[in-house]
């Protein structure tokens, strides 16, 4: 028997949730993060390490459904910044700030007076940033605020890990041979319509072919 | 004997030369640790992203190196960019302002990218200690396990020559270094809004609170910005210990941390 295990890797990795379902858990943490500090905006950015490009992934409020898929080079602005110190920050008053990305605030057309952003860490490594743009003016606890946001953080890279996740498997799958390919996206089918019993009727139908086909069939 | 042993052990007739004068009075107060001080002849290095040395808040910077990768190797060359994220202006002026005398130098290891970041600081923090700067502040830290135990020897090596290296505490839930190793002096943040203010933690590994909230920081173009984070309550100790040493030279990091220790806003040394 030859290629049990890809095989069986391959129907795993056709089974993993789609893009689409982390994408809804990374919206729901920025819409949760927006309505919790009663923010203009909130958006997450992943760092893609191939390019040193900050990523706008999800996004809540100002500029949502604009800006996904929107990159911005890894060291501009604050969220550049609180990528390479791994440290929180909020800062107010943004406006005083003549060079603060200004560009790439008004490319996504939209340029904020005070931002929250904290580093995405999972493990040893550091994923990206969640920014929170223009909360509410209560700020009477300014460390507390900081903790709640890590708590979103935390929810949020444990989000863009499984993203990252499902998209490595997805192309190691695409780059394996045809058939762990084929195997891949019918197992993510199958998984993707188990109401109807249709496909799967199909497929035992297929297997039954196959077994008479298989030279040491049992 | 071919070669004398490094004196692990003190003889009986040793002990007369290993005198050390003490002129610490027995209540040490902030007044006698860094009253009237200005870090005048206090070398601090700011191991971040550049100093901008044009801003009125920061001053003269007196030497400024970046620690880059030139193919697969490390160099430290001077540094002609200067400050591209903004983050070690803001740490250099918070400083400036409690030591306005003090000799300001920037090793810049952050902001060209994001590889091989642990490598860089890696080699700054170990430019900074060759220097032997009396003061390092680290606004910044490495997740990376890897590299953790290269720090703590340096770390160590700083503490043991005589560099203090103070470093931002991580207000997260992950490992990170150097912060948490007992011989560099770690400071996370109070809430109040008064620089003079600073707090011991009895409950370590972060070991003092410094103001860390609402700091109107060095910005680019003579601006400024008005920050709250770790990374700013770092360069209070380091400015603070600045003045310390400007007023009694030749102090050990051991002896500067009980000086901070005595007087911190709560442990009765304040007055």
């Amino acid at each position: 028997m030859t290629g049990g295990n890809q095989y069986r890797d391959s129907v795993a990795t056709g089974m993993l949730p789609s893009e689409e379902s982390h994408r809804a858990l990374l919206q729901s943490i920025v819409d949760v993060a927006r309505a919790i500090f009663g923010a203009q905006a909130s958006s997450i950015f992943l760092l893609d390490r191939d390019t040193d490009e900050l990523v706008f992934e999800a996004v809540s409020g100002e500029g949502e459904g604009d800006l996904i898929g929107m990159r911005i080079p890894s060291s501009t602005g604050i969220a550049g910044w609180v990528l390479v110190t791994g440290q929180p920050i909020v800062i107010n008053d943004l406006q005083q700030d003549p060079r603060f990305a200004r560009q790439a605030a008004e490319r996504t057309g939209y340029v904020p007076k005070a931002l929250m952003a904290v580093p995405l860490v999972n493990g040893e490594t550091t994923l990206g940033v969640l920014q929170v743009l223009d909360r509410t003016e209560d700020r009477s606890r300014s460390l507390g605020e900081i903790d709640l946001l890590i708590l979103f953080a935390n929810q949020a890279a444990i989000g863009l890990d499984l993203l990252q996740a499902t998209r490595r498997a997805r192309a190691a799958a695409e780059q394996g041979d045809v058939v762990e390919a084929v195997v891949a996206r019918i197992a993510g089918l199958l998984e993707r319509s188990q109401d109807d019993p249709a496909g799967l009727r199909l497929l035992e139908a297929l297997e039954s072919v196959l077994v008479r086909l298989a030279p040491d069939s049992p | 004997m071919s070669e004398d042993l490094p004196a692990w052990s003190l003889t009986a007739d040793a002990v007369e030369g290993i005198s050390i004068a003490s002129n610490w009075p027995e209540h040490v107060t902030r007044e006698w640790a860094l009253g009237g001080a200005t870090g005048a002849g206090v070398d601090v290095c700011v191991l971040d992203s550049g100093v901008d040395g044009d801003h009125p808040l920061i001053g003269d910077v007196d030497t400024r190196v970046a620690v880059v990768f030139e193919g697969d190797e490390i160099h430290v060359v001077p540094d002609e960019e200067g400050d591209v994220v903004g983050h070690g202006s803001a740490c250099a002026g918070v400083i400036r302002s409690l030591a306005p005398e003090c000799r300001l130098h920037s090793v810049r290891v952050l902001g060209s990218g994001n590889t091989g970041t642990g490598d860089l600081i890696l080699a700054g923090l170990e430019h900074a200690i060759e220097q032997r700067y009396d003061v390092v502040n680290m606004s910044l830290s490495t997740t990376k396990r890897k590299f953790a135990e290269s720090l703590h020897e340096l770390a160590d090596d700083a503490y043991f020559q005589g560099t203090v290296l103070v470093a931002s505490a991580h207000n997260m839930p992950v490992e990170s270094y150097p912060w948490r190793f007992s011989s560099v002096i770690s400071v996370g943040s109070h809430e109040g809004t008064d620089s003079w203010e600073w707090y011991a933690n009895p409950s370590p590994p972060v070991e003092f609170f410094a103001r860390g909230v609402d700091i109107d920081v060095a910005w680019f173009g003579g601006s400024t910005l008005r920050c709250t984070g770790n990374s700013f309550a770092a360069p209070h100790i380091a400015g603070l210990a600045a003045l310390v040493l400007s007023k009694h030279p030749g102090l050990t990091p051991f002896q500067l941390k009980s000086i901070l220790y005595l007087t911190a806003s709560n442990t009765g040394g304040k007055e």
